[in-house]
């Protein structure tokens, strides 16, 4: 992102909630193990179309793990693969211990979900909303009772705990969303595209309280095309393309391997006329729109040769995922 | 290979009510306007036709016009409350509203979904039926200790008609859809199953038609309870309509299956 926002001012607190209740089933179900979600080589088409194609990961119980890429990755479709809601043509999915789809019930008992698109229930409050929700899990209205406070606490919206959902913000309703993907005390949480469509207040609010989660011990599927996002919170990451993974590890490994340079951003004016003069000086450049990218090593030679032309904008930067994924695909992958 | 179809069925058999019990609240909160919605059709029909076409009609089967057409009305706004819950109710909470799409997150199986609905349904039938027999009753044209033996059936009709209408949400693409169902099947089925008048009025062919809709098997359950008459063919009836109910909820379940879980 070109402009900085800078974070609102939000205390860390630990907020200590009571753990769901652990039946019997649970219980069986608890093995010793790192890994909180395997693919391997999953294969999923529509008609033609693939739209994952022999991907194979694993994300590590107390990650962060990011798919990264833009609309049409695929990366919805893993998250509906994840929580068997989608079965695969071919491969094999493992989530918690439990065979996916075929346990899926039985793995979703453990895993919460933001899904891309708001699905409150609007004639609802927000305390309805979490109560409705606990229901699906076996919970009775006793137990959600108890839990609501500290996941109202949480999602920072305790003075609205009776107020409607069409009577909040665009962030409220993403917060209460989160809230109500807790309500079973989830080892996993899949985000799916979580700040999308939010301002960057409301998106900050959510990265601080994933964090806190991070801090709990949750392990955490993020997909988005945000690279911010990615960056900020991601351990490690997959990048895609059109259901591939065209890149995996942790971000700044990656942004070190692929680009390791410092980045100059011109726009304003011809964009491959300022290619030809500005290459001799670069190790790379790109041209994605009308915009010029110049990975230069030594970046005070090439603004040095872009000074005294007007109509330009110039900006130097750090690198980022961005550039990763440009680099990688030959596109950019903001929309 | 069949736990690919686990999804499409009940996990057990109580995670549906979680569904009844959200659809409950939802209700709640407007239940006076929904139930006057539900009342005002067939008691306009049951007073406009029987007041109306009843002092030309004079008796039929040995009972006042409006006492016959009393069962009749009953019988067909359980139909049409439990279908309009489903076409209308449901398929927005599926599609619009995305309600089941949340619920798919958590531990419940879309059959689990399915179910709660058809239930939720058939309770809007309940309401909708018992209204108008307990209005028929209160004006002398049904018996009071009757309507206990009315309640299973209009309940078994409810279900019965919500399933068939849970096919055609997991078939229509838009709302647009819905009108054919209507016309092409709800509103005909009225006229053949004999809720305005006899079936022995229509031509033989039509008459073994009727034979195979599920709204004449109800009627014959309804009808005779509400005039606290003996029933006949009992088994058959409720056989008729229970092999209606499993046979769409399966077909219903495996097509939505299909629709959204792909």
């Amino acid at each position: 992102m070109l402009g900085r926002v800078e974070a609102a001012p939000i205390s860390r607190r630990t907020i200590a909630m009571e753990p769901a209740p652990v039946t019997p089933a649970d219980r069986g179900a608890e093995r010793v193990s790192n890994v909180a979600i395997d693919f391997t080589a999953v294969k999923k088409s529509y008609g033609e179309k693939v739209v994952v194609d022999q991907l194979s990961f694993t994300v590590a119980s107390g990650e962060c793990f990011g798919l990264l890429g833009p609309n049409g990755a695929g990366k919805s479709t893993i998250a509906r693969l994840i929580l068997g809601m989608s079965s695969p043509e071919a491969g094999k999915i493992t989530v918690l211990g439990e065979k996916v789809p075929a346990r899926a019930r039985l793995a979703r008992r453990r895993i919460g979900v933001v899904p891309q698109a708001d699905n409150l229930d609007l004639e609802f409050t927000v305390r309805e909303n979490l109560l409705v929700f606990g229901r699906y899990f076996g919970m009775t209205a006793k137990d959600v009772e108890k839990i609501t406070p500290s996941l109202l606490e949480f999602a920072r919206l305790e003075s609205k705990a009776d107020a409607r959902v069409t009577e909040l913000s665009g962030g409220m309703k993403r917060r209460l969303t989160l809230a109500r993907a807790l309500i079973n005390d989830p080892e996993i949480l899949i985000l799916d595209e979580p700040t999308t469509g939010l301002d960057p207040h409301a998106r900050h609010l959510i990265w601080e309280r994933l964090r806190a989660l991070l801090s709990r011990g949750k392990t955490i599927l993020l997909t988005t095309h945000f690279m911010e996002e990615a960056e900020r919170l991601c351990d490690r990451l997959c990048v895609l393309e059109a259901g591939r993974k065209i890149a995996e590890g942790p971000p700044h490994t990656l942004i070190d391997e692929q680009i390791g340079c410092p980045v100059i951003e011109v726009y304003g004016g011809d964009p491959n006329e300022l290619c030809a003069l500005v290459k001799p000086l670069a190790q790379r450049t790109e041209i994605s729109g009308e915009t010029l990218f110049c990975y230069a090593p030594d970046p005070e030679q090439v603004l040095a040769r872009l000074r005294g032309r007007t109509g330009l904008r110039v900006l130097q930067r750090p690198p980022n995922l961005e550039d990763v994924f440009l680099r990688l695909t030959g596109r950019e992958m903001r929309d | 290979m069949w736990e690919q179809y686990a999804a499409a069925l009940p996990a057990n058999a109580w995670n549906w009510s979680a569904v009844w019990r959200r659809n409950y609240m939802a209700w709640r909160k407007a239940a006076l306007a929904s139930l006057l919605g539900n009342l005002a059709e067939p008691m306009s029909a049951l007073f406009g036709l029987g007041f109306g076409l009843g002092l030309m009609i004079g008796q039929v089967d040995g009972i006042s016009y409006i006492a016959f057409l009393a069962a009749g009305m009953v019988a067909t706004s359980a139909m049409i409350s439990a279908t309009f819950e489903t076409v209308y109710g449901a398929f927005a909470r599926m599609h619009a509203q995305r309600t089941w799409d949340a619920i798919l997150c958590t531990e419940l199986t879309l059959g689990d979904v399915v179910l709660g609905e058809l239930a939720w349904a058939a309770t809007k039938a309940v309401l909708a039926g018992t209204g108008i027999t307990i209005v028929a009753a209160a004006l002398g044209y049904a018996a009071w200790p009757s309507i206990p033996y009315a309640l299973p059936a209009i309940a078994l009709t409810g279900v019965a008609f919500a399933s068939l209408a849970m096919v055609v949400i997991a078939l229509a693409p838009s709302y647009d859809y819905f009108v054919f169902y209507q016309t092409l099947f709800l509103t005909p089925m009225m006229y053949l199953c004999g809720a305005i008048f006899p079936v022995t009025q229509l031509p033989i062919a039509l008459q073994r038609v009727a034979e195979a809709l599920p709204l004449a098997h109800s009627i014959d359950l309804i009808r005779p309870a509400m005039l606290d008459r003996d029933a006949s063919s009992v088994g058959l009836h409720v056989g008729v309509l229970c092999i209606y109910t499993i046979v769409a909820f399966v077909v219903s379940a495996l097509l939505l299956r299909r629709r959204l879980m792909r």
